[in-house]
């Protein structure tokens, strides 16, 4: 891909951050802190292309120490969110 | 020269894509409670489709390169260049479950309360791991496709061996470089806020003299450093942006009290995002690119969202210092008159009421009282009082905190409001019962021009016929360290205690 196609890729996905960001209930403001969180470990796929590849052993250490800092957010991130809407519920209607 | 991208097949282009579509809909289902738990789904969905292609596509990752017709050194290199990875997935299998381990253990045990703590310290991690990243890409080049190669390609050179004396691209040290800024002040920035929310720290902004100056050269520096990276390719320069960037996160952060934390953590959040893209621009990773600018705006968003609620402008929360003028502050506080009430009054009124609004603050946080305060609810509900909760979009350490622990308390989310959209009814409401708010409450934040909150939008309780206003003493003043208005007004009862003793006091009294 060159440049401008992945600029293109960032400024649209910018503008589609803006307008999902502003739909989010504000009860949810902290459920979206969390899976943002987990959500930017995707971070982990450079990490992995440094441990997996041949070269630079520093590099491959930088890696994979990487890689687990990044677990570390996506297991606990994606975790917690999924604790914390798990409590959210609605009134129980008593009628019926 | 010409770049050593290999050119990824399109169904990895396409995976990546699908995965960067994922997180927009975990993103989208947080619209609404109901759609939230699908949405965090498509989020780990997302996660596991990049994770996945990426292993794929990188098992057999040796980068080879014969001249042409030199067919001895191809046939040497071709068996080593086709070997899988299995060696390096299996110290990769390893981080993975040491990393989730650590995460999962922490999701399960963490208290809600603590929350903001949690999320700083996780922010930590991902600035971490993209500083670790880009020093992985720096050292590395030729594996992340970010290298020059000394022939055109397609000049009939085979790829075969690893380079040596390969140069980075100038784009990508731009990217590179500021992937690793931005990562490295993410990094120290948010120790900086998780150790002032874990009170390993104190909340009062510490202030260095000539602050501003340090902090907008360090900052110039970095920028010119990246500039210049694109000319040389040092270590002692990259190692440098790096050495700045960590430094100057930790002087951002210092400065700024503890009231303004919601802000920080958001913009904080931001910054993780904006390093995350920076490193899908090195890589050329559409997932990385998406989600960057996903997580980059909603921590922007949320910190516009901070800085309105508190009629403070995104500057001068940076800036920091504020709330610093609050330890002289006891000097200020006369003695006024006020009323003091006891579990018993506050049980009384709150059971002869038709309606009874619920302010929560960072005080209810601290003493662990939305169950007790829940259980109260209950209890006036039984006695058909309607009861509902009004929460600032500021009220505790991150946006959304109160809502979580009313949530963790099983108080159902359609008895909870948000600002707007219950300050009308404060009028005709009988109590309102505030619990562990302060400033968020201060009516001079519409009538006194000289208070520093004035403008600050704040909920009307004085305008319900009696306001309860639970708090441990009467010295203490809010964090924007201005005395509270609504002390001494006619119709508040103070209810000097701990938050959750006096809930559960009253609670005794209601049943």
């Amino acid at each position: 891909m060159d440049f401008i196609s992945i600029l293109s890729i960032f400024v649209l996905a910018c503008f589609v951050g803006y307008y999902v960001v502003w739909s989010v209930t504000p009860a949810l403001h902290t459920p979206l802190m969390s899976v943002t969180n987990a959500i930017s470990s995707v971070i982990v796929v450079g990490a992995l292309i440094a441990s997996a590849a041949a070269g630079s052993m520093t590099s491959k250490w930088l890696g994979l120490v990487a890689v687990a800092l990044a677990s570390v957010n996506i297991f606990g991130g994606f975790a917690v969110t999924a604790r914390m809407l798990a409590m959210y519920k609605k009134k129980e209607r008593k009628d019926g | 020269m010409a770049e050593a991208a290999v050119q990824q097949p399109a169904w990895v282009l396409l995976a990546y894509l699908v995965a960067g579509v994922c997180f927009i809909l975990a993103l989208r289902g947080l619209s609404s409670p109901e759609s939230s738990q699908r949405g965090n789904r498509f989020g780990m969905l997302g996660m596991a489709i990049a994770v996945v292609t990426t292993l794929i596509t990188h098992y057999v990752d040796r980068i080879c390169v014969t001249p042409p017709n030199d067919r001895a050194a191809a046939a040497r290199y071709l068996d080593w260049c086709s070997q899988g990875n299995l060696g390096a997935y299996l110290w990769i299998l390893g981080a993975i479950l040491i990393g989730g381990g650590i995460g999962l253990v922490t999701a399960r045990k963490i208290q809600m309360t603590a929350m903001p703590q949690l999320v700083a310290a996780f922010h930590s991690l991902v600035g971490l791991a993209a500083v670790l990243v880009g020093a992985a890409a720096y050292l590395n080049p030729e594996a992340f496709g970010i290298a020059q190669l000394p022939f055109p390609v397609g000049s009939g050179w085979t790829v075969y061996a690893p380079l040596s004396a390969v140069v980075i691209n100038p784009v990508s040290r731009i990217e590179m470089g500021l992937g690793v800024a931005i990562g490295a002040i993410t990094f120290s920035g948010s120790v900086i806020a998780f150790l002032k929310l874990n009170g390993n720290m104190s909340g009062k902004p510490i202030l260095l003299p000539l602050r501003h100056l340090i902090n907008l050269g360090t900052l110039a520096a970095i920028l010119i450093l990246i500039a210049y990276f694109t000319q040389d390719e040092a270590p002692a320069i990259f190692f440098t942006i790096m050495g700045l960037s960590f430094a100057i996160g930790f002087l951002l952060i210092i400065p700024i009290g503890g009231a303004d934390m919601p802000v920080v953590i958001s913009m904080l959040n931001s910054y993780s995002g904006w390093a995350a893209a920076a490193m899908g621009f090195t890589l050329h990773n559409s997932a990385m690119i998406i989600t960057g600018a996903l997580v980059g705006s909603s921590g922007a968003i949320l910190s516009y969202i901070m800085c309105r609620a508190m009629n403070r402008s995104f500057i001068s929360v940076i800036a920091g210092g504020f709330g610093a003028v609050s330890s002289s502050g006891d000097a200020a506080t006369i003695d006024r008159p006020y009323k003091r009430g006891s579990a018993e009054d506050a049980a009384f009124l709150m059971a002869q009421a038709d309606q009874v609004i619920i302010v929560p603050g960072y005080g209810m946080a601290v003493s662990q009282a939305q169950h007790a305060l829940r259980e109260m609810a209950d209890l006036l509900k039984s006695k058909g009082v309607r009861v509902k909760y009004a929460i600032h979009p500021v009220a505790g350490r991150m946006p959304g905190h109160m809502n979580v622990l009313l949530a963790e308390a099983n108080v159902p989310y359609d008895e909870v409001f948000e600002l707007e959209d219950i300050n009308s009814e404060f009028a005709q409401t009988d109590v309102a019962f505030v619990i562990g708010a302060n400033d968020v409450t201060n009516p001079a934040a519409k009538s006194d021009k000289s208070s520093p909150i004035y403008g600050m939008p704040v909920l009307d309780v004085e305008k319900a016929r009696t306001v309860l206003f639970v708090k441990r003493s009467m010295g203490g003043v809010g964090y924007a360290g201005v005395d509270n208005e609504l002390f001494y007004r006619d119709n508040t009862m103070m209810l000097l205690s701990d938050a959750k003793k006096m809930v559960e006091e009253i609670v005794k009294n209601l049943g």
